[in-house]
């Protein structure tokens, strides 16, 4: 049941902290905090649950399952069902959230109420995206992702905002749509050969189709999860939407409405096809490494500080990518660990930036420099997460990166070597970051406030958590471990690359 | 039954129908005056119903005259709501030039 | 029985974890509440937490040797499993050996004499706090890198040594051309990182496991000598090691490191991090006896390098560029024996070179100091009477860099590696040959410096003078620099082997056939070499300036000189190949063109959009024209067709 509170009490608050605004513009911001807050104590019962779990018994692929029939006549079940990859993103889903309400706690001055009601829509759709077992059902979340999304660009957004927030809806609309005929396949495939009309994960897992419709059937999945990946070359929303949106949609944006791609490649488009997916592997592969070197040239090149980190967001989730289509145990728990730390990393510099944006009234690099003599608090915490951004070893980026760059060692060698190439690219992008902001010689003269506690405290956390990847893993690596090991197809695919 | 010898041949029947009607689009394609254009409109749809007539008398079937009776209310009711329009127009733009009322372009 | 702490009972080795763990709580003491503290307070955290590590690791170290029942036994102290995944699971664990024992001594030591300097040195910077937290954060690192027990470990202090590096060498963040030397140094580094990193792939797919100790002992088993497999993997990790320790071809980096604070080139850019790179090889040298083809090259880069190396500190004007080319130079020594299988001479001269390396650097911060920051060596002078103390430490320094014979430590740690690079089954007369002609350089650009520096007339004048605390660390060194090399003497000359003797279990020595005759004509040629050196450095740069200048007066000369002064143009040929293509590249493509597609998509889209729209005039009789004209065509085909 605590599956459905999760959600259905984010969806509560929401039109609550929308009607109160009236009362006075610190009540949304109290709401989404505390209906956050509350979501991030269920979590927590559920992660200490899972502990007990593993300890009676390694059994079930669930460590919480819940399903109602919903729709009956078309087999749509109302299946929310939780594993430990699921209860990983779940929650660094509610833990962004938390941080995104923080982002935006000045900055947001208009609207107020309607902001939040998106902000937790969106959570909402993000957290039903990672419990959903049903197709229909997840591709109702899906969508529900969507749409306050484009409202939380369109209308908080920056200059060309409703530019940006177009160009997102579009494009994550067209992939939806080739995942919906791909579903609607899929269903259509398994009822013609067992007569059952269902869209229930668990039981379309292993339907044998013609190998040539299970590739299109995958591609179709494949559309809609690599352009919310997003794989080079559907990034092309990406930096305008992180970069448009504010502070608390970037965060959310990054964090994890771009793990909801990785996420689907894991749970759906790879087990639910699995020979279509490996011999699609080297493609992919292939578009991961190209993000990574393509995103980390971009991403130096930008002289807009937001656009900078949404670029090396397409650089980090190519490692995703890679690891994902390498499909081994090694190469996907660091793409888990990639998908967190790259959550936390990337959220805490799009917070740093955001809140440099608020201060300074620019993203503009070529007017910044020298600032760490203005607001050292403010270079000091970003220089801990620029360096966390290239990987380096301690932070949760490198787990995640060195992980995914094993793993793929043993499935292609010449594709390895291209993506550590992303390395060096990692680092030339990441150090610009800090030269031309906070180094370097000041080319205008500003005075700022440095870092508020409210802001220290969050950004401390994060920190707090990405040292703690960094250095203990273990609990995550084991969470997702064990439901690694349960997805369909895990097991052949492993054999066939280590034969070859 | 006794056959009642056709005064007017179809043919010639149907060329003045046709002749109406071109009659009534070139009118309206020409006149720029809403009324004149209704009047246009009266034209067609009377060269319609004369279509009609004929038709009905050369298969000796009462349709045609139905039809036409039809197209009799139609007019009527179109000739009612339209000069009622024309009248909102005029009021409001001072003219009743048609070319003159084109904001409903895209 | 183990010896045992006196306070906490606990075994003393046991205590290992605690070196660095004092650093590190040192680091973020200051990082996290060093903005309440006064200066006087920041020393006493960033220094005493060396200072602690250092006594810690004196103490493990007493333990290590002195304990009865194992002297000298390894020791592995696994703190937590790191991750583990099927197979895969590397720790946080410290290995304490005669190798890593040493580095960590060494680092300890000169550390936090470096530490109490910089108390002084940098006593009026703004970025006080700062300092002291990235230099604790380094010794922390380096400390990891050499104690790690597996290399991802090691590869954690790697990083993290480079991050510091990159810090500190931009540390005066303001200036641009510091932060772009920072960048440099990290970038050209990191791309040696990434050859490591594949390097540590390819052991691990092959091997299965990421302790050192394992994986050495799972090579030697599973590979034969000169398997490609294994000449691979010492290439990649040779890859690392070039980088690291600033060897041919990836050395760049290093002369333009020297903008960081002075104490930061002695404590990272000559006595520790950049022999990381050695300490490296040193630890894997089973894996480059499989690879003999490796191994060569180790041998071949290091003596190639030591020369170039030792060329262009010939010509350089600034004084911390002499000694960044000459710390170079003297890593290529390094590298030379361990090319040649001289494991334990290598770590000798890591030793020695620390000491006097460390002293050099610290003795040119307090002359630059004492100048208002001047660096050029031809606006020196005379500073023999102004500045005895530092005069008298540099000399000793200089004199055990250009290894002066018999009483200084850098001839004993010099001369044992040619003597091995002579009589080493892989050795051979050529490297002994590039090795003796470096020492005569190296003697003639040491004292180059000294003649230039400290005698001569003044011209500059003297500011202030260093203090106790800057001093302090110089005597300590300048007698480091003298006595350390009595560890090791060679047979002809007195026959001690306490170094060898100690390391032997880690790093194997071979059986020479070599004659002690023999032996004792190549030191005598060594000890030619550096007096020759020094008396030449004496004719042309103090009795007969002019003899140079007419050298380097001539076309050729000058060109030649220009030519070393910038490093035999590496730096050029790297920015017309890969600086400049990259940047092009990046700035062709800063709109992304991907996006244009998309764009020009969309550009079409309302193209058509526009063409339709001119239809829709909103005039009625248009419209009703081509309603007709609409029927009229679709009558027409259906009465037609």
């Amino acid at each position: 049941m605590i599956l459905v509170w999760l959600i259905v009490l984010l969806l509560a608050a929401g039109p609550v902290a929308w009607l109160l605004d009236r009362r006075g513009s610190q009540w949304p911001r109290w709401i989404a905090l505390g209906a956050l807050a509350i979501d991030l104590v269920l979590a927590l019962i559920l992660w200490t649950e899972r502990e007990a779990h593993v300890s009676i018994s390694n059994q079930g692929m669930w460590l919480a399952d819940l399903s109602a029939p919903w729709i009956p006549r078309f087999g749509i079940t109302f299946h929310l069902a939780l594993d430990g990859l699921s209860l990983l993103l779940v929650l660094l889903t509610i833990f962004l959230g938390v941080t995104a309400v923080v982002a935006s706690w000045t900055e947001i001055r208009e609207r107020a109420g309607f902001f939040y009601f998106n902000l937790l829509w969106v959570l909402a759709g993000v957290l039903g995206v990672f419990l959903a077992m049903d197709l229909f059902l997840f591709f109702v979340f899906w969508e529900m992702m969507l749409v306050p999304m484009y409202f939380l660009i369109s209308v908080w957004g920056h200059e060309h905002r409703v530019y940006a927030a177009v160009k997102f809806f579009l494009f994550t609309q067209a992939g939806s749509l080739l995942m919906l005929i791909a579903i609607l396949g899929l269903m259509f495939i398994h009822a013609q050969q067992t007569g059952v009309v269902t869209f229930d994960y668990q039981q379309l897992l292993g339907t044998t189709m013609d190998q040539t419709v299970a590739l299109w059937l995958m591609l179709g999945f494949f559309a809609a999860f690599a352009v919310k990946l997003p794989a080079v070359p559907f990034h092309a929303w990406l930096p305008d939407a992180h970069t448009e949106a504010p502070t608390g949609g970037s965060v959310i944006l990054a964090g994890l409405l771009l793990k909801t791609g990785a996420y689907g490649l894991i749970r759906f488009a790879v087990p639910l096809f699995p020979d279509a997916a490996q011999a699609f592997a080297p493609v992919a592969m292939a578009l991961g490494v190209i993000g990574i070197l393509y995103g980390a040239v971009l991403a130096f090149a930008q002289t807009d500080l937001k656009r900078l980190v949404a670029y090396s967001s397409v650089s980090h989730l190519g490692f995703v990518l890679l690891g994902i289509f390498s499909w081994n145990a090694i190469a996907l728990e660091g793409a888990v660990m990639q998908m967190i730390a790259h959550g936390i990393t990337t959220g805490a510099l799009f917070i740093l930036v955001g809140a440099l944006q608020e201060r300074l009234g620019t993203r503009d690099v070529r007017r910044m420099g020298g600032l760490w003599a203005t607001v050292p608090r403010f270079g000091a915490v970003t220089l801990v997460f620029a360096i966390a951004s290239l990987g380096l070893p301690g932070s949760g980026n490198f787990i995640g990166e060195f992980l995914v760059l094993l793993g793929s060692y043993r499935v292609n060698v010449f594709v390895t070597v291209l993506a550590a190439l992303g390395l060096v690219a990692a680092v030339i992008y990441s150090l610009a970051l800090i030269q031309r902001t906070f180094h370097g010689s000041a080319n205008e003269s500003w005075t700022a406030p440095d870092l508020s506690t409210r802001h220290l405290v969050t950004l401390g956390a994060m920190i707090a958590v990405q040292v703690w990847l960094g250095l203990y893993p273990q609990p995550v690596l084991d969470a997702a471990g064990q439901a690694l090991q349960n997805l369909h197809g895990f097991g052949e695919v492993v054999a066939v690359v280590s034969k070859g | 039954m006794n056959a009642v010898p056709l005064s007017i041949p179809l043919a010639q029947g149907m060329l003045l129908a046709g002749v109406l009607f071109a009659f009534g689009l070139i009118g309206l394609l020409v006149r720029r005056n809403l009324i004149f254009m209704l009047m246009s409109v009266e034209i067609m749809l009377n060269a319609a119903g004369l279509a009609f007539i004929v038709a009905g008398a050369q298969w000796e079937q009462a349709d045609g005259q139905i039809m036409f009776l039809f197209i009799l209310t139609l007019a009527a009711a179109e000739v009612s709501v339209g000069l009622a329009l024309v009248l909102q127009l005029y009021r409001h733009f001072q003219t009743l030039d048609a070319d003159a009322m084109s904001r409903l372009w895209g | 029985m183990p010896t045992r702490c006196p306070v906490c009972g606990a075994e003393m080795v046991d205590l290992l974890w605690l070196v660095p763990a004092l650093s590190l709580l040192g680091f973020l003491t200051l990082a996290m509440a060093g903005g309440w503290f006064s200066r006087k307070t920041i020393a006493l955290i960033g220094v005493g937490s060396v200072g602690l590590s250092m006594v810690v690791a004196g103490l493990v170290g007493f333990a290590f040797i002195g304990s009865s029942d194992s002297p000298g036994q390894p020791h592995d102290q696994i703190l937590w499993t790191w991750l583990q995944i099927s197979g895969f699971g590397p720790t946080i664990g410290f290995y304490l050996d005669p190798l890593s024992l040493v580095m960590m001594l060494v680092i300890t030591l000169v550390g936090f004499l470096i530490h109490l300097y910089s108390a002084e040195f940098m006593i009026d910077d703004e970025g006080y706090r700062r300092f002291f937290a990235y230099m604790n954060l380094f010794v922390v690192a380096m400390l990891t890198l050499v104690l790690g027990d597996n290399l991802l470990l090691l590869y954690l202090g790697w990083e993290g040594v480079g991050l510091c590096s990159y810090l500190l060498i931009g540390f005066w963040y303001r200036d641009p051309a510091n932060g772009a030397a920072a960048q440099k140094a990290f970038i050209v580094t990191r791309l040696g990182d990434v050859a490591l990193a594949i390097g540590l792939f390819l052991l691990f797919t092959h091997l299965g496991t990421f302790n050192i100790q394992d994986l050495m002992a799972r090579a030697a088993e599973q590979w034969p000598v000169g398997s490609s497999l294994a000449t691979i993997a010492a290439f990649l990790l040779l890859g690392g090691a070039v980088g690291k320790s600033a060897q041919l071809p990836l050395q760049t980096w290093l002369p333009d490191a020297m903008a960081g604070p002075t104490p930061v080139s002695a404590l990272i850019h000559a006595a520790t991090m950049v022999t990381a790179g050695m300490y490296l090889i040193a630890r894997t040298h089973v894996l480059y006896s499989l690879a003999p083809t490796a191994q060569t090259a180790v041998a071949v880069i290091g003596a190639v390098t030591l020369l170039l190396a030792a060329c262009s500190a010939l010509v350089q004007r600034d004084i911390k560029r002499v000694l960044a080319y000459s710390t170079i130079s003297q890593i290529g020594y390094m590298f030379l024996a361990l090319g040649v299988g001289a494991w334990a001479a290598a770590l000798f001269h890591f030793t020695t070179h620390a000491f006097f390396k460390a002293l050099l650097f610290l003795a040119a911060g307090a002359v630059i100091q004492s100048l208002h920051e001047e660096h050029d060596i031809y606006r020196m002078g005379g500073l023999r009477r102004a500045l005895p103390v530092t005069f008298w430490t540099f000399l000793i320094g200089a004199a055990s860099l250009a290894g002066f014979p018999l009483v200084t430590a850098g001839f004993y740690s010099k001369d044992w590696i040619l003597w091995e690079a002579w009589a080493s089954p892989l050795g051979s007369p050529w490297l002994w040959g590039a090795g003796v002609t470096g020492a005569f350089l190296t003697a003639l650009y040491s004292f180059r410096l000294v003649f230039n520096v400290f005698f001569g007339e003044a011209k500059t004048e003297v500011g202030s003078r260093p203090g106790l605390m800057m001093e302090g660390p110089l005597i300590v060194l300048a007698a480091g620099s003298l006595v350390v090399g009595f560890l090791e003497v060679p047979r002809a000359l007195g026959d001690v082997s306490l170094f060898s003797e100690f390391v032997r279990s880690v790093l194997p020595s071979f059986e020479t056939t070599a004659s002690i005759t023999t032996e004792l004509a190549l030191q005598i040629a060594t000890m030619l070499a550096a007096l020759l050196g020094i008396a030449a450095a004496y004719i042309l740069f103090l009795r007969r300036p002019g003899l140079v200048t007419a050298v380097t007066g001539t076309v050729w000369g000058s060109a030649l000189s220009r030519f070393w002064i910038e490093g035999w143009g590496l730096d050029r040929l790297y920015d017309t190949w890969f600086v400049r293509p990259f940047l092009w590249v990046a700035q062709t493509n800063k709109d992304d063109l991907i996006d244009r597609v998309y764009t020009g998509l969309a550009w079409l889209i309302r193209q058509f959009f526009a063409a339709l729209h001119r239809t829709q005039t909103g005039q009625v009789r248009w419209y009703a024209a081509v309603l007709a004209a609409g029927s009229v065509v679709i009558v027409a085909l259906v009465v037609l067709s």
